[in-house]
């Protein structure tokens, strides 16, 4: 008899179970470990947690809700386990992906070979919103531009993990990584004894060791700041959090200013210079006298500091051209190009509307695919074909007849599910993995990353904006 | 530090001090009216006066009854002084630097706040005393934390300057006020009644038992002095200034009794006034210019520390005002 006596798998793939009921072996602890709770004794600890979240202040911000503003993160109790093997195959996987995307972003803005030998088509980076003119022939402390990664991995239906797409600009997520798991190891501190989970708690530290090491050797003692823009940004809570463990000063727009050739902050004893900025805020805003000149949250002058040397950006300006998802879909003939090796995780299957064969079947399969617009995040602007009605349907043709460069379509994946605690049973929800990635010395892989859970029955949307929520993520260690 | 932080730092102590000195004075006043002699008028309107609030609180509510002037203290979103009001604009402060104070101070002001939040009117109305106090200790494990977790360096000595001016100025205006409703009820003088007032006014401000050990029998003139010129006790005047005084130098580096800025003249200026005040010379010359012209001069110096540490941004052509936060 356990807790789980009449879950379902429904026919999808479930992080957990086999199709039988069975516990696959990585979680068969676990799931002794749950059955073994008294009864009501895990519902009461879940509301145990969540009060804990509220009181921890671990909010996110709603845009254009006065009187909540905030909000929790929801928080499920059941973690996602991944065992060894498989997150040896994701970690080789992703450092291969960064490795050859770095490359890649360093060379459209200098020698543009890959465009020249016809791998990637000219088009496709020049006509991309992402692509930045500005940042042409910069060059970034030791060649690396996208230092901190949060790629987004699915898992299909047959078991398949994919990559949906790589987040260099600004992901979030990654204080909720460290919250959840001390979180969980209050509330199941017995569990941990016996579990060999891999630690994630360093991420600061090495974060900050990252962000030091852009720093040239003639600066003594590098002065490293963190750029938000203010309390109303929906990640502030991580960004504050981050400031926090890593001792930097976080600070916004308007703290900073430039000054004889340098970045300073205004502190109560004058002026300090700073030497890093790990930035949360887009490119277009970073500075007004080169992007977006309406801009309050940037710095005026920022970008020729950084030109000049003399201020480390983190992610370098520019990263983001690789984020456009038309590009992204060309990450196997870039890895094969820079690296000559074949991809390791694979991308998800993507249709580019931009190519006439490709249109003519997204047009024909919309019912079936999921549409997305090639600079949007966030679960906005994109359309799940098998749950839209016949009009959006009709609309998204239009604009992918419009505009067709905007638009890359997927096949609709039956994500996998992990259960999640719903009143005082346990049901199987969708979800995603979000691992991060620092890249400095070395490329590194936080074990696990966050684990976003769509709570809504049957959604496929995981985006913490639209009803989503996280779990923890558990990598063991050792064989199983 | 960064000067927005500083800033933030100073308000965040401020706001919390201020909610606890609303509730504790309104508490007091609930149990003064219990000891009543029947068939006299409740006062009610002499605690909207302490807040400086009074000309808001006449247009929106007019008549002051126990209702609406708890109503206004406490609940009032609208009222920018009101406890919830003063913990949401702690709790906004400390959010935006989370960073610089810890955790746990962080967790004590959200607590704090979803506290208030969380509380219904009518059981405040019903239960106030158990309310107030809950306040006033929320304040209390506050500042304890502040002291102990956090190091006692320029962040530090920015909480305790906010802090201190705002219980420097709020003990001022209970003094004030209640000294001027007082005074006046010449029949009640020497009655118990009369000795109820008075040492509600030191309850007001915390200070009845150790106003006790120092002075014994309750005098109005020792009551004032107490309130303003005891050097010992942590809520006198003359202490908040002089601890602020203290913490401004730590602050700037500047030895005491010198001074580097006009915060620090002003407040050495206003600190030497009380430090050699005496409280009949005060009485005489009339104690409510004496506190008018204090509290003038303690927004000086609030405007001074806003110049001296804060403005070091551009300044978006505001309009300063020391009782609120810019």
């Amino acid at each position: 008899m356990t807790r789980f006596d009449g879950y379902k798998t429904d026919g999808f793939y479930d992080e957990m179970f086999f199709e039988d009921g069975s516990a696959r072996p990585a979680v068969q602890m676990l799931v002794e470990r749950i059955s073994n709770f008294e009864n009501g004794e895990f519902i009461r600890r879940q509301i145990t947690a969540e009060h804990a979240l509220l009181r921890m202040g671990i909010t996110f911000n709603v845009y254009a809700d006065e009187q909540g503003v905030e909000r929790i993160f929801p928080f499920d109790l059941i973690p996602r386990i991944i065992d060894a093997n498989e997150w040896e195959w994701i970690e080789r996987g992703l450092k291969q992906r960064i490795h050859a995307l770095n490359l890649f972003i360093d060379d459209v803005y200098h020698d543009q070979k890959i465009i020249k030998d016809r791998v990637v088509p000219a088009d496709v980076v020049l006509s991309s919103e992402r692509y930045l003119e500005q940042c042409i022939g910069l060059d970034p402390p030791h060649g690396i531009w996208c230092h901190i990664t949060g790629t987004d991995l699915v898992r299909d239906g047959d078991g398949q993990i994919y990559v949906l797409e790589d987040n260099l600009g600004c992901p979030s997520g990654v204080s909720y990584v460290m919250e959840n798991r001390q979180l969980m190891k209050r509330t199941f501190p017995q569990l941990f004894g016996m579990s060999q989970i891999q630690p994630v708690e360093d991420y600061p530290s090495r974060l900050l060791d990252m962000l030091q090491y852009l720093v040239s050797d003639r600066v003594i003692s590098p002065v490293v700041a963190l750029l938000t823009p203010g309390i109303y940004n929906s990640a502030y809570f991580e960004h504050s959090f981050l400031a926090q463990q890593m001792g930097v000063s976080l600070v916004e727009g308007r703290d900073l200013v430039v000054m004889d050739g340098y970045v300073h902050m205004r502190t109560t004893k004058g002026f300090e210079r700073v030497d890093v900025i790990y930035r949360r805020i887009n490119d277009d805003f970073l500075d007004p006298e080169v992007f977006k000149p309406e801009s309050l949250l940037g710095v005026p002058g920022l970008m020729d500091v950084y030109k000049s040397g003399r201020l480390a950006l983190i992610n370098a300006p520019g990263t983001c051209v690789a984020d456009d998802k038309v590009i992204c879909s060309y990450v196997p003939e870039i890895i094969k190009y820079y690296l000559d090796e074949d991809i390791i995780v694979p991308n998800v299957p993507t249709y580019m509307c931009w190519e006439d064969d490709d249109r003519k079947y997204v047009l024909e399969n919309l019912d079936k695919l999921v549409v997305k617009e090639a600079n949007q995040s966030g679960g906005y602007g994109m359309l799940i074909g098998p749950h839209a009605t016949r009009a959006e349907h009709a609309e998204f043709a239009e604009k992918i007849k419009e505009n067709p460069r905007n638009y890359i379509a997927q096949p609709t994946l039956a994500l996998s599910r992990v259960p999640v605690l719903i009143e005082d049973h346990f049901e199987g929800r969708h979800v995603d993995l979000r691992p991060f990635i620092l890249y400095g010395e070395d490329i590194y892989v936080l074990p696990g990353g966050l684990t976003r859970v769509a709570l809504k029955k049957g959604s496929l949307v995981v985006n913490s904006s639209q009803g989503g929520g996280s779990k923890d993520t558990w990598v063991l260690s050792g064989a199983v | 530090m960064l000067s927005r932080v500083a800033e933030s730092i100073y308000w965040m102590s401020r706001y919390i001090e201020r909610a606890e000195n609303v509730a504790r004075f309104v508490d007091v006043n609930l149990q003064l009216i219990l000891d009543q002699p029947t068939g006299m008028q409740a006062q009610w309107d002499p605690l909207v006066a302490t807040t400086g609030d009074d000309e808001v609180f006449e247009d929106r509510y007019g008549e002051a009854s126990r209702e609406a002037v708890i109503k206004f203290l406490t609940f009032d979103t609208e009222n920018p002084n009101s406890i919830i009001s003063c913990l949401r604009a702690a709790r906004e402060n400390a959010r935006s630097i989370r960073e610089n104070i810890s955790s746990e101070m962080w967790e004590q002001i959200n607590d704090a706040y979803l506290m208030v939040t969380e509380t219904s009117e009518e059981w405040a109305m019903a239960e106030p005393h158990q309310f107030f106090t809950d306040i006033k200790v929320a304040s209390h494990l506050f500042m304890g934390q502040t002291d102990n977790i956090m190091s006692h360096s320029e962040g530090w000595h920015f909480c305790q300057l906010g802090r201190l001016i705002e219980r420097a100025d709020k003990t001022s205006r209970i003094v004030d006020v209640k000294y001027f409703i007082l005074l006046p009820s010449v029949s009640h003088v020497n009655t118990p009644f009369d000795d109820i007032q008075w040492g509600a006014l030191l309850h007001s401000a915390s200070a009845f038992e150790m106003y006790r050990k120092t002075h014994g029998l309750i005098a109005p003139n020792k009551v004032v002095a107490f309130l303003l010129l005891d050097r010992e006790f942590p809520r006198s005047v003359l202490y908040c200034i002089s601890k602020a005084e203290e913490s401004l130098h730590a602050i700037s580096g500047t030895p005491l009794e010198t001074f580097s800025n006009s915060a620090e003249q002003g407040l050495g200026q206003l600190r030497s006034e009380f430090a050699y005040a005496q409280v009949d010379q005060i009485l005489h010359s009339g104690l409510h210019e004496f506190l008018d012209a204090f509290q003038t001069k303690l927004n000086d110096v609030g405007e001074d520390i806003y110049k001296t540490f804060f403005a070091l941004r551009p300044v978006n052509g505001e309009s300063t005002q020391s009782q609120s936060q810019k």
